[in-house]
């Protein structure tokens, strides 16, 4: 990844399009959550939820792949989505930690997806008004996704809040150990509020009102509560990771790299 | 567990507008809201559907195999209630 701007990159320059750093950020948020999901294929706890789960990690890998090849072609260096999923390292990746975090049992999972989707849901729907028309044709097929996985998360919170005393407790111990990564995707952020006002962006500060209302009303119908505490763990954006990043990179990329363009 | 846990559901499929849903498969689900979102993903992902039913799988009352002879064998020599003794009169198109 670079930070700066794709400037001059051939001869003819490129109407103005966000800069590759921005379209990088859901790109990798979608990436690493996929790599994630798909964690649970065979470990699921029934074969329907099984397919289910598989089912959305292959949507967030495909939102990944169209923005990653977008982000490859904004900076015109020749970098397609398999240069840059497989072959930059952990502190050139920019998703927040939430989508890293390990998937701890079905309920945490759930809270992650539940949290997650909430926002992508969100940064979509803005995204697919956005004046990059390649960005906002990815967005718009991928809010309809969005909207399935944030429905399938709520469904489960529901079940599992609502559920037995131990399923109760399973989930309100996932939302909790989840929630303070929540914070980070809609930290303030100096390139999304200037994209923003431009009206090429999208600023996710803007977007948390509506998110929290819509995690919370979920909460609430599960008999669970939005938690307290004002711990913010942050730095994602910048390459800052948690520990259990490098494990799942290494996972994701050993293959590209031992084996180079390699297809089955 | 779940086998125990998770009633069955019999899934249903429609193809496209103006065809009959037809049964696709079942699955486990612990309710019908679930039933209808494992359906979604087990029946219809590459996007063979356009509506889907799911039915409990003992709301479903079935003919036995043993009564297979009394229920259908007395239709198979009847060839008369087949409408193909008919002579179609001369102008008639769409019938």
């Amino acid at each position: 990844m670079t930070t700066a701007p794709p400037t001059a990159p051939g001869p003819s320059p490129a109407p103005a399009g966000p800069p590759v750093a921005y379209v990088l950020r859901p790109a990798d948020d979608a990436l690493i959550a996929a790599q994630r999901m798909a964690q649970w294929c065979t470990n699921a706890p029934q074969l329907e939820e099984d397919v289910a789960l598989a089912n959305i990690a292959l949507d967030l890998l495909g939102q990944a792949r169209a923005l990653l090849t977008h982000a490859g072609g904004l900076e015109g260096r020749g970098r397609d989505e398999d240069a840059l999923a497989f072959l930059r390292d952990e502190p050139e990746f920019t998703n927040v930690q939430l989508v890293e975090l390990p998937n701890g049992d079905f309920a945490h999972s759930i809270a992650k997806l539940l949290f997650f989707a909430a926002y992508q849901r969100l940064w979509y729907e803005r995204t697919a008004a956005a004046r990059d028309p390649e960005l906002a044709a990815i967005a718009a097929k991928a809010v309809k996704e969005s909207t399935y996985h944030l429905d399938h998360a709520a469904t489960w919170t529901e079940r599992l809040g609502d559920g037995t005393e131990e399923s109760h407790r399973r989930m309100r111990a996932g939302v909790a150990a989840v929630w303070p990564y929540t914070h980070d995707l809609f930290a303030a952020d100096p390139l999304a509020a200037r994209l923003a006002a431009e009206g090429v962006g999208v600023d996710p500060a803007e977007l948390r009102p509506e998110w929290l209302a819509t995690v919370e009303e979920v909460l609430t119908r599960s008999g669970l509560a939005v938690p307290a505490g004002d711990w913010a763990p942050t730095g994602g954006r910048h390459g800052v990771h948690t520990e259990h990043f490098s494990l799942l990179l290494m996972e994701m990329q050993s293959l590209h790299r031992a084996h180079p363009g390699v297809t089955w | 567990m779940s086998e125990h846990d998770w009633p069955l559901w019999e899934v249903f499929v429609r193809a496209r507008r103006g065809l009959a849903h037809l049964h696709a498969g079942s699955l486990h689900a612990p309710d019908a809201h679930l039933a209808l979102r494992n359906a979604r993903d087990l029946f219809t992902r590459r996007g063979e559907g356009v509506s889907l039913w799911v039915v409990p799988a003992d709301a479903v009352t079935a003919s036995s195999p043993d009564e297979k002879d009394p229920f259908f064998d007395p239709a198979a020599d009847k060839p008369y209630r087949h409408p193909t003794f008919f002579a179609l009169p001369e102008g008639v198109e769409h019938l």
